[in-house]
């Protein structure tokens, strides 16, 4: 059982309510001139982007095996329980890796800074492990981002696609894109026609590196004793030729 | 009465413009954080400071562990005057791939966390690991070298006893992060452009690595060689370049078989940038292959050299490929480095020039000492010094 956020594109008015809403809950400024900007970033961690009469929104797909969490050299993104993906900024050192590996491009750097820390959203960790919902599902007035648990809301947009065939694409963004994401979309069209990146492998992303690392311990071991016989050996040899050396020297003599 | 200022020569005052842009741009780099000094952006994360100092310095620093393999594993003896330079090489390189990762990490004061907080799964944290327990055998595999100079028979012994654990571990922990630094772009399969994006990734870098470690050899060889007046080793940088002419065989041919295996030749009739850079890469790797299978080639020094170089070069346009360019499509930016970023790469391509010549300068490193040294020839040097900079 873990949390997630089902985020229907068709219902969407693009009021921006859940924008305002996420840039209280973080303390980060919110004007009209960030009203304006439709990419997520380092001080807007969830945005509404127009494409043409269509309204999608962007936020940290909080995925259930996130590549970012696999690839952070010193653990500071986690995968809760719970369901959000948390990032403790004590640990990190900027190696940015996070952003490189993220298949949705979620994760944003606090460039200009002189201790700059890695920003995105945490699907309201804090609110949600005390039973409140996500400040976006909270404010939005529409119900177009709604709460709960992954499978309930799965179920339900199903449930949309069934009652209303002609209104949606009869796809579940996220359902398995890199290998299931806490956030889901439902959309009138296909996804690439709201901004979604479409060519995310099914495939969970950790998989393609550690498919890898799990061989450490064997390339160690085989290595070690591949390379302690190859010296032993050769140094024998060596052994033998100066030992046979000084045998004929003797033999001269 | 030379104990005066040292001459001022054009390349010297190249080598001085250097470091002060770079001594600029660090201090751009300090005040105005990473987004004054470089051009990176969150859907590019990664740019020169990680292309090229990390993933080409620590490949292009791996002839210490082929050259360490080869004499004291494999105990092919005659490529002993060699292996000196090789480990001091790879011992700067990686303090210097340590330095532009302080330039790059957002947090360069957190260095040491991986060490501290772990996190088992992740490749860059193998990376981390495997660097710096290597740079530490490294250091301890140079260290005999100062021993000698002053002298020190204790200490000498003692690390004499452990040489060859260290030995095989350093081989180890070099076959891990050079395969690793393959790995890390393993998470980006629909980032990474086809014709570099493989499940082998970790297998070519590796390969390629001790491919460029031979070939780094010879080109310090002949430097060295050039700037201290010795004779250069010519039989056994041919017999090197013999190996070096099979394992780029080699990897030539697993490039072929695992293209043919996914399907992407079609993609070399697209007429795109990453198209053209494949084919420089491949071609910078392909023709000294064939040239260094001909005897006459391998005897020439200038041949053997500009192959040598054509080598290097071709490595590096992998990494750039595989860390850069090849990423730009998929990640839908363009990536321009700004020129502190340049300037930050050269000056350290520069000071570990320096580095290498004053060391060898005072420390026992080339074994067959004949210092007949020329002033005229060591000036000779600095030229290239700044070209392959």
């Amino acid at each position: 059982m873990s949390k997630a956020i089902l985020y229907d594109s068709t219902l969407c008015i693009g009021c921006k309510a859940c924008e305002a809403a996420c840039a209280e809950r973080w303390g980060l400024p919110y004007d009209s001139q960030i009203a304006a900007e439709e990419r997520i970033s380092a001080h807007k961690l969830t945005a509404i982007e127009t494409h043409g009469e269509r309204f999608s929104r962007r936020l940290c797909m909080n995925c259930i095996q996130p590549a970012c969490a696999s690839v952070c050299p010193v653990g500071a993104l986690q995968k809760t329980a719970l369901g959000p993906v948390t990032y403790d900024a004590d640990k990190c050192m900027g190696c940015r890796y996070c952003l490189q590996a993220c298949p949705f491009q979620v994760p944003s750097y606090e460039w200009a800074k002189r201790l700059p820390k890695m920003r995105k959203c945490n699907m309201c960790y804090e609110r949600q492990s005390q039973g409140k919902p996500t400040a976006c599902t909270e404010a939005c007035p529409v119900g177009a981002t709604k709460g709960g648990e992954r499978d309930e809301l799965l179920a339900e947009a199903q449930q949309r696609i069934a009652e209303k065939p002609g209104q949606y694409y009869g796809k579940i963004y996220g359902l398995k894109e890199a290998g299931g994401t806490s956030v889901l979309y439902l959309s009138a069209v296909p996804f690439e026609q709201i901004g979604l990146r479409t060519n995310v492998p099914n495939e969970p992303l950790p998989e393609t590196t550690w498919r890898v690392l799990e061989l450490v311990p064997d390339v160690v071991s085989t290595g070690s004793v591949l390379l302690g016989g190859i010296w032993w050996i050769t140094n024998r040899r060596a052994e033998v030729a100066k030992k046979e050396g000084a045998k004929k020297e003797v033999r001269r003599r | 009465m030379s104990r005066k200022f040292p001459k001022i020569t054009l390349w010297r005052a190249i080598f001085a413009a250097i470091m002060l842009c770079g001594l600029y741009a660090t201090y751009v780099r300090v005040m105005y954080g990473l987004a004054g000094s470089t051009n990176l952006s969150d859907r590019f994360p990664w740019g020169l400071w990680i292309g090229f100092d990390v993933m080409c310095g620590v490949g292009l620093a791996a002839g210490g562990f082929t050259l360490v393999a080869a004499v004291h594993i494999f105990n092919i003896e005659e490529y002993k005057p060699v292996l000196r330079p090789a480990i001091l090489t790879a011992f700067l390189g990686y303090v210097l791939v340590v330095v532009g990762l302080l330039y790059d990490l957002g947090r360069p004061d957190r260095l040491w966390h991986p060490l501290v907080m772990w996190n088992p799964r992740s490749v860059m944290f193998e990376v981390a690991w495997c660097v710096t327990l290597y740079t530490t055998v490294l250091f301890l595999e140079f260290i005999p070298v100062v021993f000698e100079k002053f002298g020190w028979h204790r200490p000498m012994a003692w690390i004499h006893r452990i040489s060859v654990p260290l030995m095989i571990v350093g081989v180890l922990l070099s076959t891990l992060h050079q395969s690793s630094l393959g790995s890390l772009f393993l998470i980006v399969p629909e980032k990474l452009y086809p014709l570099w994006y493989t499940p082998i990734l970790p297998l070519l870098f590796w390969v390629s690595a001790i491919a460029v470690g031979l070939a780094m050899t010879i080109f310090e060889s002949w430097h060295s060689s050039r700037a201290f007046g010795r004779a250069l080793e010519l039989p056994l940088l041919a017999s090197m370049a013999r190996v070096l002419a099979v394992l780029l065989s080699v990897y030539l041919w697993i490039r072929f078989l695992d293209m043919s295996h996914r399907h992407v030749f079609g993609l070399l009739r697209v007429n795109r940038i990453e198209t053209w850079l494949f084919g420089l890469e491949i071609l910078l790797m392909a023709v000294p292959t064939v040239l260094l299978y001909q005897a006459n080639m391998r005897m020439r020094p200038g041949a053997l050299y500009a192959c040598a170089v054509m080598v290097v070069f071709g490595f590096i346009t992998n990494r750039l490929n595989v860390g850069i360019t090849g990423l730009e499509a998929g990640s839908g930016v363009h990536y321009f480095p700004k020129w502190s970023e340049v300037a930050v790469t050269l000056s350290i391509v520069a000071a570990g020039f320096a580095i290498f010549r004053a060391i060898a300068q005072y420390f026992p490193i080339f074994e067959a000492h004949s210092r007949e040294t020329a002033p005229s020839r060591v000036e000779e040097t600095e030229e290239h010094l700044v070209e392959a900079g």
